[in-house]
């Protein structure tokens, strides 16, 4: 009986292993993986399932679990890239050094308001948004709000404020916009992923925000500009950098904002943490608008159990995300790349390397000691008369 | 060896049986006994890791703050300006399930003194397992609907009237009522534990003898006379320790808190009024911790928060057990008196 066992499991070893063995180095498909930035998620999606149309051997990965934590993996290094709304701070650039930062899209973010009768295109200006955040500026028929809307009926009503609750990119956009633009702002609240809001009341997530505002009258906040086209919410006009006009938030007054902008960015390998692309000149340039990045490192091989084959799909499929990737924006409500904001990220794909010495497989190896494992315990278990099972 | 083995089990049944009882109960009592001790240890061994990983993490910024990281109120993230006080939480905590335990208690009393003395047998089972459904239903249920359904009635029939009434001269009606508050979060919490205090206080009325109430009624006590010197007394330590669990709860719910408190942060989040946005310790660490900077002490803070809620959750616990062992004493006294 016991001999019959130890024979089945050996012939079974003699079997798996070569069988494992052969399946690590004839293997041809691979899974990119990825994670961060829920705001870039719909879009990475598409991605994933055209990408995968023309090339069948891979498969993308993507965790939308926000920028933050999509970072952290970078860092330990886990993920083939990350996305994220914010750039490496300082910080993080020294925990994860050697990662190229390369935008792959654009988002904006619009004041959405909910004042019974009004449609979109309240006109405001970034110190007033300021104001108004700060709680400076309580009351929707406040002379600040009038002055810069002649004609409109503003109700003597107490203004509503919602944030979010959580920390995210969007916020970190917008608090960059209203500390470039108000002095005010920059001194006594600052930018970053949360701030210390003075007033008002917090909802979690864009979509969170969102319902604030739809459902209490008066109440203004800030939301990603897809979610106020897909909700049909009303949103605000905002006075351009040049304060010569205007600009309603579109997928072409963005896409102007991060053209004037382009100019001024580094390369990918280079310090991205003070990057901002908000208020940039142009009469037709909406001021809050942001980058959506992606990271990888330099080096590949960084990544633990990265092999050059696969290394040179994630590049493929980054550098095509970055071309024929961008027609899906549009119809997504994102903003497509312009060309100059693509060179930065092919570009910095071209200098990506794999350096290190082949990674051992981990397959025939864990097999192995698999194999010593079970024939020990049987041996052992053998000899000392050891039973785990009643004897009849 | 393996020879031998074969050659004992072909031998006779009740050769083998002697041999088992004789070889075998020793192995397996030492195997009992390494899974029992394994399964408690299991319990020291997480508790430690728990308070292990919230006392490291948390160092950074118990150097930086001190004692300020329980009594201030400023909380900032922002790179270099960092500062982190929890005060307005731990408040928001205690205000939060403190309200909700004076809406529940009561409430879930009443329902258990309903279901144990007066209702008739036949409704007591299908009323305790509606109750009992309730307090399986997933908090962000709770939470969803308070959001989108309850928030509006709240706003339109409890604090709009209520702060035309005493306006904003009155401190805790002041502020715009629209129903993400302090005030909608608590009721929602309150509804969220009384069913968990309802379907045991329930339970422990019923563990009362019967013997109990026949003398009170013999006495010529009423209903609620009874139930005053026959159930109350006995019942005592028990509902004590029904009110901890769901404060216990009420304490620890994020999900739905998170959705209804209006999040505020730093001293803005300081209760005063009904109707003003707060924040507890666990919606603060629910809300900001995916997205904390690795650098700076933001994480640091938020595990710092984990910790003064582990320590709350631990003095609850404490207080409660040396509160039914006093009640049980003094129970105990009286009946030997």
């Amino acid at each position: 009986m016991t001999n019959k066992v130890i024979l089945g499991l050996t012939f079974m070893l003699i079997l798996i292993v070569p069988a494992m063995s052969l399946h690590a180095s004839a293997q041809t498909s691979y899974t990119i993986t990825g994670a961060g930035s829920t705001f870039v998620f719909p879009l990475m999606d598409t991605w994933r399932v055209d990408y995968n149309k023309i090339h069948q051997n891979i498969q993308l990965n993507y965790q939308s679990i926000g920028s933050g934590a999509g970072i952290k993996l970078l860092e330990q290094k886990s993920v083939d890239f990350a996305a994220s709304d914010a750039p490496l701070s300082t910080a993080d650039q020294q925990k994860a050094p050697g990662v190229l930062t390369f935008p792959d899209s654009i988002g904006a973010i619009t004041i959405a308001y909910n004042i019974p009768g009004m449609d979109k295109g309240l006109k405001l200006t970034g110190p007033v948004i300021a104001q108004i955040f700060m709680g400076n500026i309580t009351s929707w028929n406040d002379p600040a709000i009038a002055n810069l809307n002649p004609g409109a009926t503003l109700p003597n009503q107490n203004i509503v404020v919602a944030h979010r609750s959580d920390g995210s990119g969007t916020t970190y956009a917008f608090t960059d916009y209203l500390s470039k633009v108000s002095p005010d702002w920059k001194t006594k609240v600052g930018q970053g992923k949360s701030v210390p809001w003075p007033v008002g009341t917090g909802g979690n997530g864009n979509a969170g925000v969102a319902n604030i505002v739809k459902t209490t009258q008066y109440a203004i906040g800030y939301v990603e500009l897809a979610y106020v086209f897909q909700n049909n919410m009303t949103y605000a006009f905002v006075q351009n950098a040049d304060g010569n006009s205007f600009v309603e938030p579109t997928l072409d007054t963005v896409a102007a904002d991060a053209t004037a902008a382009s100019a001024n960015l580094p390369a990918a390998d280079g310090d991205w943490s003070k990057v901002s692309i908000v208020n940039q000149p142009g009469s037709n340039s909406y001021p809050i608008s942001t980058l959506t990045y992606v990271m990888i490192y330099q080096d590949m091989s960084t990544i633990n159990g990265e092999t050059q084959d696969k290394s040179t799909e994630v590049v493929n499929f980054l550098t095509w995300i970055l071309n024929d990737g961008q027609q899906y924006s549009s119809g997504l409500l994102y903003v497509p790349l312009p060309d100059s904001l693509k060179k930065i990220g092919e570009d910095g794909l071209a200098k990506v390397t794999f350096t290190g010495g082949a990674v051992p497989e981990f397959g025939p190896i864990a097999a192995l000691v698999l194999a010593i494992a079970i024939v020990s315990i049987i041996a052992v278990s053998a000899k000392t008369g050891l039973r785990f099972s009643a004897k009849f | 060896m393996v020879d031998s083995l074969i050659s004992n089990i072909i031998s006779s049944k009740c050769v083998m049986l002697t041999i088992k009882m004789k070889k075998g109960s020793p192995h397996v009592d030492k195997i009992f006994k390494i899974i029992a001790l394994a399964a408690a240890t299991y319990v020291l061994v997480i508790i430690a890791m728990i308070v292990i990983n919230l006392v490291t993490g948390s160092a950074p910024v118990w150097q930086k703050e001190g004692i300020s990281f329980l009594t201030g109120s400023d909380w900032n993230s922002v790179e270099d300006r960092e500062s982190y006080g929890a005060f307005p939480y731990i408040m928001g905590t205690l205000v939060n399930a403190g309200i909700a335990m004076l809406i529940a208690v009561p409430l879930s009393f009443g329902i258990g003194m309903f279901l144990s003395e007066l209702s008739p047998k036949l409704l007591r089972t299908p009323l305790a397992m509606v109750i009992e459904l309730l307090a399986a239903i997933p908090s962000v249920v709770y939470g969803l609907w308070g959001l989108l359904v309850f928030r509006a009635y709240i706003q339109d029939w409890i604090e709009t009237p209520l702060h035309n009434l005493f306006g904003d001269q009155s401190i805790i009606f002041a502020g715009t009522p629209f129903g993400l508050d302090i005030l909608t979060a608590s009721i929602i919490l309150a509804i969220m534990i009384i069913p968990t205090i309802a379907s045991i206080s329930k339970e422990i009325m019923l563990a009362v003898p019967n013997s109990q109430r026949e003398a009170a009624y013999m006495l010529g006590a009423t209903k609620w006379e009874a139930f005053r010197l026959a159930v109350l007394p006995y019942s005592k330590s028990g509902l004590i320790g029904a009110t901890i669990l769901g404060l216990g709860r009420a304490v620890g719910e994020t999900m739905a808190v998170t959705m209804l408190i209006g999040n505020a942060t730093g001293a803005a989040a300081i209760p005063t009024s009904l109707f003003q946005p707060g924040q507890t310790l666990a919606t603060i660490m629910a809300n900001e911790f995916a997205e904390a900077s690795q650098g700076g002490l933001h994480l640091a803070a938020l595990v710092g928060i984990g910790l003064i809620l582990f320590i709350m959750a631990f003095v609850i616990n404490v207080v409660a057990h040396l509160l039914v062992a006093k009640v049980v004493k003094s129970h105990e006294g009286a009946v030997l008196a």
